[in-house]
C-alpha cells in the first residue's frame, strides 16, 4: 500500500503572529517556519504503518515555495521514503491544493492519502475533503485511531459529542486529529539518510492545474486585545453579569 | 563565505531541541532540588539518547559514533548546553582522546564507550596542579608487576574529576619521569587507562560546588595501585602530546554550551521584559531594560560566531589554540554577563529557585574556570600575538 502524505510549511506554532502594517496578511519575514503540527501527526502515522509492514512506501508531498523542500526533508528525516514538491510562489488556496494533490495521487497511484485535518495558518479545514470529492474516494476526517483490515480501513473520528467509527473502502482520504499519535523527532541516522532521499519537483503547469486565486483577501486584522477580567464576589453577582452585561444566559 | 546551516544541521538542531525540551527540561527541577541524578533517570535519558543517535554523536561513524562534523558537534553542544549540565552530561560524548587507543585497548575501552556500555572520566587536575598541570605529583613508576613483567605502580591524588562516580575507567595523567631540557628539568607525563575497582584506586565525592547541581566532582586516590604496561594510552612520556592532539577542541564545546545557555537566559529575559508591567508599561519599554537586551543578544551572536568559526576551522584542519581560547574566553565571560543582566531584568523573581534563571546564573560561574581559566585563555591568546615579535 502506497501512502501519500501532503504536508504544509507554516509559521512555527510557538511564534507569536503579527499582522503586517498594511493589513495584507501576517508577517512572515524572519519568522521561524515549521511543518504544520497536524501534518506531522499524519507523517508519524504513515511511518508507523511502514514500520508495521502495512504501508510499502510513504511519499511526502508539499505545494508551495522552494523552501517547502525543507518541510519535506523534515518528513523524510522522520522516516518517509521520498518527496514530491509542487513548486509555486503563488498563494495557493485549498481548492488549488486539492487539485494539485489529485494530480499527484493519480501520478503516483497512491492507495491512501493521510493528511492533517487543517493547517494552523489558515485553519481552513477544507483540502482533505475537497481532495476526496475530486477523487471520488471515501473520506474519514478528524481521525484519532485507524486500523487497516482486509476489506479496507476502520477509523475513529472525533466528532462533536463523541466518537464515530467508520469502515472505509480503500482507496481513501483520511485527515488526522491531534490525539492520533505523538510525532517523533528525527534520529541522527535518519537525518543523515534523509539527505540521500529524492525529492521530485513539478510546477502546477506540469500537472495541468490552474492555481489562479478565486478568493480575494480584503484585509487581515488582529483580534482585539483581551480586556483584563474582573473578580466578582458572589455567584449572584456572576449570574447578574452573565445575564445583564454579557447577555449570555 | 556561507553562513547557512546545511539541511542536516537544521534538522539536527530541530530534533535536539525536541529532545532537550521533552527529555531533559522536565527533570531539571528535580535535579536542582535533590542535587542527584536517579539511576532510573540516567538509564531513561541514556536509552533515549542512544535511540536517537545522539549518544557518541561526536565520534566517527567507523567507530560506531554519529560521525558529526565539527560545526554540527558545536550545534549539538549548543543545544544540549541549554539544559542542566548534570542531565545533558548523560548524553555521552566520549572523550576524543580515546581515539588514541591501540591494540586491545580499542575493544576494552574505546568501542564499549562509544556504544554506551562503559563510561570514561578524565583525570588531570590535582590540588596542587590546576592551571599549572605539569606541577602534578601523581606518579606512575615502572615496577615490573604486570603480567608481562612490565607495569606501573601509581601513587597520588586527583580532584575535581567529573563523572568519576559513574565512570567505569579513568584516563589518568601521571608523572613517569623527568627529562633535561634547555630550560632545566621537566616532568614527563604519561596517559593511562585505569579501571575503576583496580586495587589501590579509590573514588570519593569531593566538596559540593555552587554550579551544576547533580554533577559531582570527585577525588581519585591512588595508593600503590598496580596496572599493566598495556594500559598506557599513547606513548610513554608523551601524555601531553596525546592530550593536545585530541583535547584541543574541548574548549570549543565549552563555548558552545555557554552560547546555548545564554540564549535560554535571553529568551526568558525577553519574555519577561515584554510582559512584566511597572509604572503603567512593560519594563521592556524602559531603555534601562531594552538596551540590556540588545547588548545581550549582540554578545551572544558574537560568541556564537567565534565558536562556530573555531569549529569550522577545526574541520578544515586549521584551528589554532588561539581560536579555541578566544571562543572559550569570550563565550564563558559573555555567559556571566548575560545571566547577570537576565537576573537584573527579572528583579527579585530572578533569584528564586522556581525559575531556571538563578540556576543559569549560578552555573555560569564555573565556565570561566574549568577547561582553562579565563586567565589561561588570555595567556594563550597574548602569547600567540607576542611570540612572533620576540615579546
Amino acid at each position: 500500500m502506497k501512502v501519500l502524505v501532503p504536508v504544509k510549511r507554516v509559521i512555527d506554532a510557538n511564534v507569536k503572529i503579527r499582522v503586517k502594517a498594511d493589513q495584507t496578511g501576517v508577517e512572515t519575514a524572519n519568522v521561524k517556519m515549521a511543518m504544520n503540527p497536524f501534518c506531522e501527526i499524519a507523517v508519524e502515522e504513515a511511518v508507523r504503518m511502514k514500520e508495521a509492514g502495512t504501508a510499502s512506501e510513504v511519499v511526502i508531498v508539499s505545494a508551495g515555495a522552494a523552501q517547502a523542500q525543507e518541510t519535506i526533508r523534515t518528513g523524510l528525516a522522520m522516516g518517509a521514503d521520498r518527496g514530491v514538491l509542487i513548486q509555486s510562489e503563488a498563494a495557493l488556496e485549498p481548492l488549488a491544493v486539492a487539485k494539485l494533490l489529485k494530480a499527484v495521487v493519480e501520478k503516483e497511484g497512491a492507495d491512501l492519502v493521510l493528511m492533517g485535518k487543517q493547517a494552523i495558518d489558515g485553519d481552513n479545514n477544507q483540502t482533505g475533503q475537497m481532495l476526496a470529492a475530486l477523487l471520488g474516494w471515501p473520506q474519514g476526517t478528524f481521525i484519532s485511531k485507524l486500523e487497516k483490515n482486509d476489506s479496507g480501513i476502520k477509523v475513529t473520528r472525533e466528532v462533536d459529542g463523541g466518537l464515530e467509527i467508520l469502515d472505509l473502502k480503500m482507496p481513501a482520504v483520511l485527515t488526522v486529529d491531534l490525539r492520533l499519535n505523538e510525532p517523533r523527532y528525527a534520529s541522527l541516522p535518519n537525518i543523515m539518510k534523509a539527505k540521500k532521499k529524492t525529492i521530485d519537483t513539478f510546477s502546477p503547469e506540469d500537472l495541468g492545474v490552474d492555481v489562479s486565486p478565486r478568493l480575494e483577501t480584503i484585509k487581515v486584522v488582529a483580534p482585539p486585545p483581551r480586556k483584563a477580567g474582573v473578580m466578582v464576589d458572589s455567584v449572584a453577582a456572576l449570574v447578574d453579569k452573565l445575564r445583564n452585561e454579557a447577555k449570555v444566559i | 563565505m556561507d553562513f547557512a546551516l546545511s539541511t542536516e544541521q537544521r534538522l539536527l538542531v530541530e530534533s535536539l531541541r525536541a529532545f532537550v525540551d521533552q527529555e531533559l527540561y522536565p527533570h531539571e527541577a528535580e535535579v536542582e532540588r535533590t542535587g542527584e541524578l536517579r539511576p532510573e533517570l540516567i538509564e531513561r535519558i541514556k536509552a533515549k539518547a542512544i535511540e536517537q543517535g545522539f549518544y557518541a554523536a561526536n565520534m566517527p561513524e567507523e567507530l560506531g559514533g554519529g560521525g558529526l562534523d565539527h560545526v554540527s558537534t558545536a550545534l549539538l553542544e549548543r543545544e544540549l548546553g541549554k539544559a542542566s549540565f548534570a542531565l545533558q552530561s548523560i548524553v555521552g560524548r566520549p572523550s576524543n582522546i580515546l581515539q588514541a587507543c591501540a591494540g586491545d585497548q580499542v575493544e576494552r575501552y574505546l568501542l564499549p564507550t562509544v556504544r554506551g556500555e562503559r563510561l570514561e572520566c578524565l583525570a588531570m587536575t590535582e590540588p596542587g596542579a590546576g592551571s599549572d598541570l605539569r606541577a602534578m605529583t601523581t606518579r606512575a613508576e615502572p615496577d615490573g608487576s604486570g603480567p608481562d613483567g612490565k607495569g606501573y605502580v601509581i601513587n597520588g591524588a586527583k580532584h575535581f574529576i567529573s563523572e568519576a562516580e559513574r565512570a567505569d575507567f579513568t584516563i589518568l595523567f601521571a608523572v613517569t619521569g623527568v627529562e633535561e631540557t634547555a630550560r632545566g628539568p621537566r616532568k614527563k607525563i604519561t596517559a593511562f587507562l585505569v579501571d575503576m575497582g583496580t586495587p589501590g584506586f579509590e573514588v570519593r565525592r569531593g566538596p559540593t560546588p555552587v554550579s551544576h547541581r547533580g554533577h559531582h566532582p570527585c577525588e581519585l586516590i591512588f595508593t600503590d595501585c598496580r596496572i599493566g604496561a598495556d594500559q598506557v594510552l599513547g606513548e610513554v612520556g608523551r601524555g601531553f602530546e596525546v592530550a593536545n592532539t585530541w583535547l584541543g577542541a574541548t574548549r570549543i564545546w565549552v563555548a558552545a554550551n555557554c552560547v546555548g545557555r545564554a540564549q535560554r537566559a535571553l529568551d526568558l529575559a525577553v519574555e519577561w521584559a515584554a510582559t512584566r508591567k511597572q509604572f503603567g508599561q512593560t519594563i521592556g519599554r524602559f531603555q534601562g531594560t531594552s538596551f540590556k537586551l540588545a547588548d545581550m543578544a549582540t554578545e551572544i551572536a558574537a560568541a556564537e560566531f567565534l565558536t562556530l568559526h573555531a569549529a569550522w576551522k577545526l574541520g578544515q584542519g586549521a584551528m589554532t589554540d588561539q581560536d579555541a581560547a578566544m571562543a572559550k574566553l569570550y563565550a564563558s565571560e559573555m555567559l556571566g554577563r548575560v545571566t547577570d543582566h537576565a537576573v537584573q531584568i527579572y528583579g527579585g523573581m530572578g533569584l528564586m529557585e522556581d525559575l531556571p534563571l538563578e540556576r543559569l546564573w549560578r552555573d555560569a560561574r564555573v565556565e570561566r574556570i574549568w577547561d582553562g581559566t579565563s586567565e589561561i585563555q588570555r595567556h594563550i591568546i597574548s602569547r600567540a600575538l607576542l611570540r612572533p615579535h620576540g615579546g
